[in-house]
């Protein structure tokens, strides 16, 4: 560890919540969303209780309506849009261009502050009584009849929004100015042109998101008629600005977590990736075209058949660069120098989990099916191998791949590895009886069902527990590693990347002289055997 | 002190957009039928031109901000485009 570093240059409290350093910054959001995430799955288990049996034995209607929209809001706003952006971004972004800090630090940690007055805006409404909306706050039942804390809610994440609307400027005007000399566009690391293609897509919607709610909040407390058609309203307005926002706010979660797969899958195969133009190209163009999609949340809503037509073909032609990624990510893998460290099991992991997810997506995508599966477990299953098989797994492989650089410790390979299994095999055994249950009629969103629904509910429960389990061991053991773990050197992986040459941590401007770049991309050394164990 | 006055064109574009949110609060009394929202939504774009032109200062910008600022009345074309499509189509 060098003599001074981002961690040790002051230790008072007062250093780290006025801090304009990107790296502490980023420290101040890991803390902050691994708070969310926990409380976001204590949600999620309770649900999975409850569902282990066909009768309500644990909560009631309205306590499960609660449940799942607490889930649902604070995994979406409060851990899944900020996880990889806030924390792994902000933390390597300035690295990986050679720059000393983000364009505009005070916005960065202005924008945390913002992040954390809307996180307890949101829990103040959950612990005070809660919503019962789910997470799409849908009309009329947000703006007329719901009796529970959804304005309240509603503005916690209109707040929030504008934490991600500065962490997407500060990205978009990073990347363009601060590239250390010599780092051309198509030098980049392809994770900086996932996080432009999400910062992009953060400028653009989140308005849409912060408008729709605001309207919202304008029916329900002045009866000004924009979604009720008694007073001249449209029901459906709501669902299209709020989805304009949300179809896009999926890309804003994944986009993130396959940039991070580049990384990874390229480390550990030894390999350029595979296709660079066209995977860095893929960024732009998913973040393009999946604003033109949102139509195909509304297939059974009573929109028009020409509207879901067009909807329905542009979502099968947004899977296209997605599967582009896919090919091109396993044609790195092809003849690589493969090593199955951690970071690779989980990149690994999001392959598999994120094709079965975008797979699902496409059946979703055809009308006469979406007509069966529509508001069913099917849903719930295969946007939760995007959202938890995907961006949850990614976010999981960088984290363990830049821990080393971020803490300059190492962690225990051995217990990272048990990890990284146990997720798979977790998540796996949670939601892919999801699929089936759907497939044969289960809705969503209710506490009681059918007795015929009940083994598939227990796998799924089971499979909940084994996830459980797995997602708070590195809780653990990198919590034992940042303050026990073996010294990490600078560049553990042997990687080319401009945040391997800085010691690890970095100091607190990042690098000691102003880096110069003079060739391409992940030019890795294929002899690299070492692994950076801790036990 | 410094003896420091905002800019006339700043206090301009403010009184223009003071007068504009009348005209809009008058004319939403005048039965213009079909008109009434044809005139709302022109003086909303004229707003919203002031603005982007005087206080966000895009008149004195040239290149990759203004890409930036057309995206984003890109992207609302889109929203209005696709979003208008459901309402046009029903039956």
């Amino acid at each position: 560890m060098s003599e001074t570093n981002y961690l040790t240059t002051d230790y008072t409290l007062r250093s780290w919540f006025l801090t304009t350093d990107h790296k502490r910054i980023a420290i101040l959001y890991f803390a902050s969303l691994i708070f969310f995430f926990f409380i976001g799955g204590a949600a999620a288990t309770a649900m999975r209780i409850e569902l282990a049996t066909p009768q309500a034995d644990l909560v009631s209607s309205d306590a499960y309506n609660r449940l799942f929209t607490m889930h649902g809001i604070i995994m979406v706003w409060f851990f899944l849009i900020p996880s990889i952006p806030n924390t792994l971004g902000n933390f390597i972004v300035p690295l990986m261009i050679g720059a000393r800090d983000l364009a505009f630090p005070r916005l960065n940690l202005m924008s945390w502050y913002i992040f954390m007055l809307g996180g307890s805006t949101t829990l103040f409404a959950i612990f005070a009584g809660g919503i019962d909306t789910g997470w799409t706050f849908y009309t009329p039942f947000s703006t007329l009849y719901s009796n529970s804390y959804v304005i309240v809610a509603a503005a916690g994440v209109f707040i929030a929004g504008f934490s991600s609307i500065l962490t997407g400027l500060n990205f978009i005007v990073t990347i363009h100015r601060l590239r250390a000399p010599g780092l051309t566009w198509y030098r980049l690391p392809l994770f900086l042109w996932s996080l432009y293609a999400t910062s992009v897509i953060l400028v653009l919607a989140t308005p849409v998101l912060a408008i729709t709610l605001l309207l919202m909040a304008t029916e329900r407390f002045f009866g000004v008629g924009i979604f009720d058609p008694r007073i001249g309203g449209d029901p459906l307005l709501f669902q299209h600005l709020f989805w304009f926002y949300s179809h896009p706010a999926v890309y804003i979660m994944i986009l993130p977590g396959m940039g991070v797969i580049n990384e990874l899958v390229s480390c550990f195969s030894r390999k350029q990736v595979f296709g660079y133009k066209f995977v860095a190209w893929c960024s732009l163009a998913i973040a393009a075209v999946g604003f033109l999609v949102w139509g195909h949340h509304m297939f059974v809503s009573g929109q028009s058949l020409v509207a879901s037509l067009v909807f329905s073909f542009m979502s099968f032609i947004v899977a296209v660069p997605s599967a582009i990624k896919v090919f091109n990510w396993t044609a790195t893998l092809h003849k690589g120098s493969i090593h199955f460290d951690a970071p690779m099991l989980y990149a690994l992991a999001f392959i598999g989990l994120f094709t079965i997810g975008g797979l699902t997506g496409l059946f979703l995508a055809c009308l006469a099916f979406d007509v069966h599966a529509t508001d069913t477990y099917f849903v719930v299953a295969h946007f939760h191998y995007i959202m938890v098989g995907g961006m949850v797994t990614a976010y999981f492989g960088g984290l363990h791949y830049w821990w080393p650089k971020i803490t300059g410790r190492l962690y225990s390979e051995y217990w990272a590895r048990t990890a990284a299994v146990l997720i798979f095999f977790g998540f796996n055994l949670t939601f892919f009886p999801q699929f089936i249950l759907g497939a044969e009629g289960m809705p969503r969103r209710y506490h009681v069902y059918p007795p015929e629904f009940q083994v598939w509910n227990v796998l799924s429960s089971g499979g909940a527990a084994i996830l459980a389990v797995a997602y708070l061991m590195p809780l653990f053991y990198l919590g034992y590693s940042a303050f026990f773990g073996k010294r990490a050197p600078a560049n553990p992986w042997d990687a080319p990347g401009l945040e391997w040459q800085t010691s690890s941590p970095p100091p607190e401007f990042n690098f000691t002289t102003q880096p110069l770049v003079t060739r391409a991309p992940y030019q890795y050394n294929e002899a690299f055997e070492a692994k950076p164990q801790n036990a | 002190m410094t003896d420091w006055r905002p800019p006339l064109v700043l206090v301009g574009a403010w009184l223009g957009l003071l007068a504009l949110l009348a005209l809009t609060v008058t004319l939403a009394y005048v039965p213009l039928g079909a008109g009434n929202a044809v005139v709302s939504l022109a003086i909303g774009t004229i707003k919203a031109a002031l603005v982007a032109a005087i206080f966000m200062e895009l008149r004195h910008r040239g290149g990759l901000t203004l890409v930036f600022a057309g995206a984003g009345l890109f992207w609302l074309g889109i929203l209005l485009w696709l979003g208008s499509m459901d309402f046009l189509t029903r039956t």
